[in-house]
């Protein structure tokens, strides 16, 4: 099997949907002649044209809007936002429009549209450019989040949010892109909604999704040293949530931590420990853990930008107190 | 205008209350509904509620003293405001005077007043007595406010999960040490409890055995307070046994058949004891031996349409017997859950008053302490008790030969004022042909 870049593995996906389907086009800034702010469009303007691979102006409330109307009438676009950052500006767009016409209209309308980019720590890119958007994209009903880690599920899971008929949130990861794994060539789906196991373990469940799924492989390993045997679940789904995997791990392991770059306050982690809590509550040893960015805008200093995501110390430690190997 | 909070009627048997504790001190602000002091009643820890809005003025009964039903315990009004002089004084202490005559209108107690026991699946051992050997505040019961549990009363820490394993293996968690954190119980606590005794680990030895020496200092008997429910027990038994003439009818079952039903739970990851099997034959023969499912009332009697069967439940310095309703219709795997709770609850004496009331008939085991064969006590105003012992293998003869079957005792003791020999033996006909044949249990 191929290894690829994460990058190239969205590219592949774009690339062979649209080749399947003329329906698909891509739009946002700078996908086209610039081949993309990250590269991910690498291509594809030369491959499809201008009018499926559409540059936009800095408008993303226009873009948005444009895309959600374009999927009302058949058509199915995937907007991508240079950075998730700057979706803010399209939110009423995603959220009271192409969340909410197939409920306005009684279900006559569909919206096969997918908004797609990176969120999350970029590299000294300060507050305003380092957010992570996990639990407001899944608040809302009327559209589903993914939150791929890996390449391959990348790949599958915007392919399957391109064929998907609601609306879909994509959220990469921008120091995921250069990261490189094993792809499958050719047709790849993977169910939205499906988390993975990605390390059988016994002692403790690790609940992670996007890009700290490799903090958290590298904690287990950490962990095994000391004969610690982490089982790791990736969401790769935020919305639906896979509840029978998050259950069936834990109630094999008896001890969660969660582990997510986003802020603690409402969080995504919060409502996993609510689920756990509810539906597998005499299941439970010890409390459920989040391990979380910190409760602070991002800061600039390299320093400060690595204690304020989660550590590998923090990751480590959460582990050892839900198997009370220490005190706290 | 100060208004005075009095003691509740908060289960029916209840004619006095002690406080255990006050929610609230002199001064501070109440509203109406909100609960004030917990109050230790016969069966179980209950909250006084204000039913006014205001401040609390004076508190007239301390911690641990009790005071007859409708006593003035304190006083609710304006912020400041002083308790008038034609308040009634602070109620005598009701403990040192005999209880009052029980008013014979009220339905006589539910209690059994056997020392019988759990149900056989739930071989836990009785809680351990409060480390405080005079609690002023009822220290053996966990408190209704856990956060403001005080100092020295026990705050069982456990996970859910060790928690659950606790009661699928019949551990009493009281007699755990924790691990986690502030001595929380954890997983592996149980587990090394498993690992060291199993059937017979530590943690289900009611009483660590110990030699008798002798004792080099001889010291004159302690005296000690009784509490709320042991008084009741022993009021109510000094009453029944004069008053209820018993007789008694033994009777020998085979429960081959009956103990394949557990092996079949079993493989179903299903419990079902031996009582449960009892309690569903219980409730079956009374429809159809209707006339003992009766209960005495003065110069008339009940006659229930609905088949309820009590089981008492040994609990620590007690017992009490929560009744299943309708146990002729619910699964064995039902009437099991519905007895490992109340059974719990009990213990945890969170019963509520309908929980413990009702029935005509009561299953009484003490087959998990190796008792072979006894005799219970009625339980007013059911009309009937059925005291099972240990299904044991015992050599029978059957067609001439001797041959070993596993046997189980029970003997029911009878109402004779309400039910008659003839009608006893009828019932117990019945019980014992659907436990040898359970496949009856079905029709």
């Amino acid at each position: 099997m191929p290894e690829i870049m994460y990058r190239e593995a969205l590219n592949q996906a774009l690339a062979e949907e649209m080749e399947r389907d003329a329906n698909v086009f891509l739009m946002g800034e700078e996908v086209g002649k610039y081949q993309g702010a990250f590269k991910v469009s690498q291509g594809l303007l030369q491959r499809f044209g201008s009018a499926r691979v559409v540059d936009a102006p800095i408008s993303e409330l226009g873009f948005a809007g444009l895309g959600t109307g374009a999927a009302m009438v058949g058509l199915r676009p995937v907007i991508e936002m240079m950075t998730f950052n700057f979706a803010f500006l399209a939110m009423d767009q995603i959220f009271n429009g192409a969340a909410k016409i197939r409920h306005m209209s009684g279900g006559q309308l569909r919206v096969p549209i997918v908004f797609r980019g990176p969120e999350g720590t970029g590299g000294r890119l300060s507050s305003q450019h380092s957010q992570v958007f996990d639990s407001i994209y899944s608040q809302f009903p009327g559209i589903k989040v993914v939150a791929p880690a890996t390449p391959k599920d990348a790949k599958g899971l915007l392919k399957s949010a391109i064929r998907d008929d609601n609306p879909v949130i994509v959220f990469e990861a921008e120091r995921l892109y250069a990261v490189k794994g094993e792809v499958p060539e050719g047709e790849l789906l993977i169910p939205i909604g499906k988390a993975e196991v990605k390390r059988v373990g016994k002692d403790v469940s690790l609940i992670t999704w996007s890009r700290m799924y490799y903090y958290v492989e590298q904690a287990a390993a950490e962990l095994e040293k000391e004969g610690i045997h982490a089982e790791i679940l990736d969401l790769r789904s935020l919305r639906p949530l896979d509840e029978e995997a998050i259950l069936t791990t834990a109630k094999k392991t008896n001890r969660v931590v969660i582990v997510e770059e986003g802020w603690p306050h409402a969080g995504m982690g919060a409502q996993i420990a609510d689920l756990l809590q509810h539906k597998a509550f005499d299941h439970l040893d010890a409390p459920v853990l989040r391990v979380t960015g910190l409760d602070v805008n991002m800061s600039y200093a390299a320093n400060l930008e690595t204690l304020i995501q989660p550590t590998l110390p923090r990751i480590v430690d959460a582990v050892k107190q839900v198997l009370y190997r220490q005190e706290k | 205008m100060a208004t005075p909070v009095q003691m509740p009627t908060l289960s029916p048997t209840m004619t006095e209350g002690k406080i255990t504790k006050w929610l609230k001190k002199e001064g501070d602000k109440v509203s109406s509904a909100e609960a004030i002091a917990e109050v230790e009643t016969d069966k179980s820890n209950l909250e006084v509620e204000s039913y006014e809005d205001g401040y609390l003025l004076k508190i007239l009964v301390r911690e641990g003293q009790s005071v007859p039903v409708g006593a003035p315990i304190a006083y609710v009004g304006e912020k400041g405001e002083k308790v008038s002089a034609e308040s009634p004084s602070p109620p005598q202490p009701a403990q040192a005077s005999a209880p009052p005559p029980t008013d014979i209108k009220r339905p006589p107690p539910p209690a059994a007043p056997e020392p019988a026991s759990a149900p056989t699946e739930i071989k836990r051992a009785p809680a351990p007595a409060s480390p405080k050997p005079t609690p002023p505040s009822g220290g053996q019961v966990v408190p209704l406010r856990r956060e403001e549990a005080a100092e020295g009363e026990i705050r069982l820490r456990a996970s859910p999960l060790a928690k659950r394993m606790a009661q699928d293996q019949g551990l009493d968690l009281l007699a755990l040490q924790g691990s986690g954190p502030q001595g929380r119980i954890i997983k592996r606590d149980i587990e090394a409890a498993i690992g060291q005794g199993g059937q017979g680990g530590a943690a289900r030895k009611s009483v660590p055995f110990r030699a008798l020496q002798p004792q080099l200092e001889r010291r004159p008997p302690e005296t000690l307070p009784l509490s709320s429910m042991r008084r009741v027990i022993a009021q109510r038994l000094s009453e029944v046994k004069p008053g209820v003439p018993h007789f008694y009818l033994s009777v020998d079952i085979e429960m081959d058949e009956a103990m394949k039903i557990r092996q079949e739970a079993q493989s179903l990851e299903t419990k079902v004891s031996v009582n449960d099997i009892v309690v569903k034959a219980a409730a079956i023969a009374l429809r159809r031996v209707p006339k003992v499912n009766v209960s005495l009332q003065g110069d008339r009697f009940l006659q229930y349409s609905s088949a309820d069967v009590g089981i008492a439940v040994a609990i620590d310095d007690g017992l009490i017997t929560p009744v299943i309703r309708d146990a002729d219709m619910k699964g064995l795997a039902s009437i099991s859950a519905e007895a490992r709770d109340l059974a719990e609850r009990a213990r945890r004496r969170s019963l509520k008053p309908e929980e413990y009331s009702g029935g005509s008939i009561t299953v009484s085991n003490l087959g998990m302490f190796g008792i072979d064969w006894f005799v219970a006590v009625i339980n007013p105003p059911q009309a009937a008790i059925v005291a099972v012992g240990a299904v044991t293998e015992r050599p029978v003869v059957r067609d001439g030969q001797v041959s070993v079957r596993q046997m189980m005792s029970a003997t029911l003791s009878g109402d004779h004022r309400i039910i008659d020999g003839a009608l006893g033996a009828q019932y117990l006909r019945e019980l014992k042909a659907l436990l040898e044949h359970p496949m009856r249990l079905l029709f």
